[in-house]
């Protein structure tokens, strides 16, 4: 058996550690790219939304690498995405693809249902031996957020360009390297330690925004034309408001780790604006709009996929949530378009809106 | 005499212009782009340099639009900006107090919302451009009349005629619907312009509160069947300012001016600029899967800027250099 998933931005750094630990042998497909696009949309329905044409690329170019199996994420409620791990197999059969499927379904009641499932991918490992490979995937998860924090804070503050973008990426094959938990403890003193070495300069003054949306829209760098790099370019310090960790937490373990931030609280903070579930991650895109807003943030920028609906209701909402909170919205829809200069436009005008009313509020302080 | 330059480099037209020290616009030129960004710069700026005053001095230059970074490495800007920013600057220093900006062009609309003289709200086209000058251009070559006579001929409707406005496929097809019909034309170019208004209220314009004063500028302001069907849609006047077509252009001057306010020299290459070689080639890349095209623009035989490149390991290389905003 040879195993395979989607790419979902750094996802595959800690399924490829947690499937190799319980001795699975693993394929991780390509990064996304324009070739994994192509290949997708020539086989997908035209109306899908573009996160199920890049996964299907994604099986695609990992069955030329020898992958026979896929294991993909389920899901319910109003989002068809649900659908997708079914139809996608549907597709790869049409084409002759053979592979096998494995759905994870998020756990109804307890994390438990979830721990069966990856049981069948292992055979014979002991509960123990699982239960403790799922947590070197869950750590390598948190490792990368971690990172991926850091180089946030960063980006906007770097004197030399691109410089940030190397030692990320440095950083990552850092904490991809790690084979035991006892490795993974040093390797992220190293990744860590690769970060600080950028050269920043400490007392510039950056902007903040934060990022909601679609999860898969946010996670994946190539579905959102790298829309964090291009932020932190332009002297804007993001933050994202689902990181891996704390979906995996929040979905797979049923929020079996506390401490971290959840989506009851964010649901929490969509009350007055939305209350109750509209799927996908619409809900969390009201709410945390809400909570960026009383965390002092100077704009919000919504991502979703062309057609997603769970987006869309809130993206009818976000004019309101702005209104009442006084904070700048923007909504940007992801599609197959590759060009970024549209994109850059928008960004950059979105910047200077919220500088412009930076000054003015400090104005009047 | 002394004054700043304003170049917007857009997808269909580039327009340059000239503004003198107290600001007032001296000299226009609107040039179609056709695809040749350097070469219609460089052939504008020499069509500019001839109109001036022997003795005149730049003393800043701004440039905007899609082709900003662009024009701005090869002629030298002091300013480098969106052409979101731009429109707004320009329309609030010819139209004061404006709180509205209805902005149409080639292939992009948006709407700019501002209050005190500040930029507080933006919205542009998302995923369609069915309202948009181009899809104007397209169907008055299809009815065979020039784009000038438009608006004058749509404001002859006695009944027009609804046209299905979601999208330019559905319009065209329903137009051609209505003309088999026997529908006159005046009435169909007056629905037209309804659906195209209704298009953009509804994908550009949504939610979004329009105050007065609303200004309407871009390429297809000069359509007056377009003026018509905002105000009715909207139910306030609307009002065009001068130069509305190169708005973009005026408020890259304007922050030209602003940007060396503070006394520093020009970065401007000087109107020989149109003599130089430039030339721009690309590659494609082939250190990853994206095979991504990267453009390189030669001054002579020195690269001076690379773009295209999603990962930065071309840009980055030259960034090092100079960093402009
Ligand atoms: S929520 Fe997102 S992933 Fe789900 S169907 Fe909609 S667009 Fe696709």
């Amino acid at each position: 058996m040879k195993v395979t998933f989607p790419h979902m931005g750094h996802m595959w750094i800690c399924l490829k550690a947690m499937l190799q630990y319980l001795g699975v042998e693993v394929v991780v497909p390509p990064s996304c790219s324009k070739k994994t696009l192509t290949l997708g949309t020539k086989h997908a329905p035209e109306f899908a939304c573009m996160p199920l044409k890049l996964n299907l690329g994604n099986f695609m170019e990992a069955y030329e690498l020898g992958a026979d199996t896929i294991i993909m994420a389920g899901g319910c409620g109003p989002c068809r995405f649900g659908y997708y791990a079914y139809s996608e197999n549907e597709i790869l059969k049409d084409l002759k693809y053979n592979f096998n499927l494995i759905v994870l379904e998020p756990p109804e009641k307890h994390f438990s249902e979830f721990l069966i499932k990856i049981k069948q991918i292992t055979g014979n490992r002991s509960w123990y031996q699982v239960i403790k490979g799922i947590r070197f995937g869950f750590l390598k998860a948190k490792a990368v957020d971690e990172i991926e924090r850091l180089s946030f804070k960063i980006r906007p503050r770097e004197l030399v360009a691109g410089s940030t973008d190397m030692a990320f990426q440095q950083a990552l094959a850092e904490i991809d390297r790690a084979k035991t938990p006892q490795e993974l403890i040093i390797n992220i003193e190293q990744a860590k330690n690769i970060m600080s070495s950028i050269e920043i300069d400490q007392i510039k003054p950056v902007l903040k925004v934060g990022i909601v949306g679609e999860i898969y829209t946010l996670l994946e760098p190539f579905s959102n034309q790298n829309i964090e790099r291009l932020l932190g370019k332009l002297g804007v310090e993001v933050d994202r408001s689902i990181y891996l960790s704390e979906w995996i937490n929040d979905h797979l373990f049923m929020g079996l780790i506390k401490k971290m931030s959840n989506r009851e609280e964010t649901c929490r903070a969509a009350r007055p604006f939305l209350n109750h579930f509209v799927g996908g991650h619409g809900e969390e895109t009201i709410g945390s709009t809400v909570l960026y807003s009383e965390k002092g943030y100077d704009g919000v920028i919504q991502l979703l996929p062309f057609t997603c609906m769970p987006e869309i209701v809130a993206q009818s909402i976000l004019p309101k949530v702005s209104e009442k909170l006084g904070i700048a919205v923007m909504t940007l829809i992801v599609d197959e378009q590759s060009g970024e200069a549209g994109l850059l436009t928008r960004l950059e005008a979105f910047v200077d809106l919220i500088a412009q009313k930076k000054k003015q509020k400090e104005a009047l302080a | 005499m002394k004054g700043y330059l304003g170049v917007d480099v857009g997808s269909v037209s580039t327009n340059i212009v000239f503004i003198d020290e107290q600001g007032d616009v001296k000299e226009t030129i609107y040039l179609r782009t056709c695809g040749q960004p350097i070469v219609t710069v460089q052939k504008g700026l020499k069509e500019l340099a001839q109109r001036l005053p022997e003795n005149t001095v730049v003393r800043g230059v701004g440039t905007t639009g899609s082709g900003r970074h662009l024009a701005g490495v090869v002629i030298g800007a002091d300013t480098i900006k969106n052409e979101i920013t731009t429109h707004a600057v320009a329309a609030s220093y010819l139209v004061p107090g404006v709180q509205t900006i209805l902005e149409i062009g080639g292939q992009d609309s948006k709407i700019i919302i501002l209050r005190n003289n500040v930029v507080s709200d933006f919205a542009m086209n998302t995923v369609c451009a069915a309202g948009t000058g181009s899809f104007l251009d397209q169907q008055a070559s299809r009815l065979n009349i020039a784009i000038e006579d438009f608006g004058p001929i749509s404001l002859k409707a006695k009944a027009p005629v609804r046209i299905a406005g979601r999208c330019a496929v559905f319009a065209e097809s329903d137009m051609i619907h209505k003309q088999q019909m026997g529908c006159a034309l005046p009435d169909i170019l007056a629905g037209l312009c309804e659906a195209l208004v209704r298009n953009y209220l509804n994908n550009v314009g949504k939610g979004k509160e329009i105050l007065e004063p609303v200004v309407f500028q871009g390429g297809v302001a000069a359509n007056v069947g377009m003026k018509k069907a905002f105000e009715d849609a909207i139910g306030v006047s609307v009002q065009i300012p001068p130069y509305f077509n190169v708005m973009g252009a005026v408020g890259a001057a304007v922050l030209a001016k602003d940007a060396v306010k503070k006394s520093v020299p020009t970065r401007f290459k000087g109107f020989a600029v149109a003599d130089i070689n430039y030339h721009a080639s690309s590659f494609e890349c082939s250190g990853c899967a994206n095979c991504c095209e990267v453009v390189e623009i030669n001054e002579n035989e020195e690269t001076i800027a690379r773009w295209g490149d999603r990962c930065g390991k071309w840009s980055n290389a030259l960034a090092k250099k100079e960093k402009i905003s």
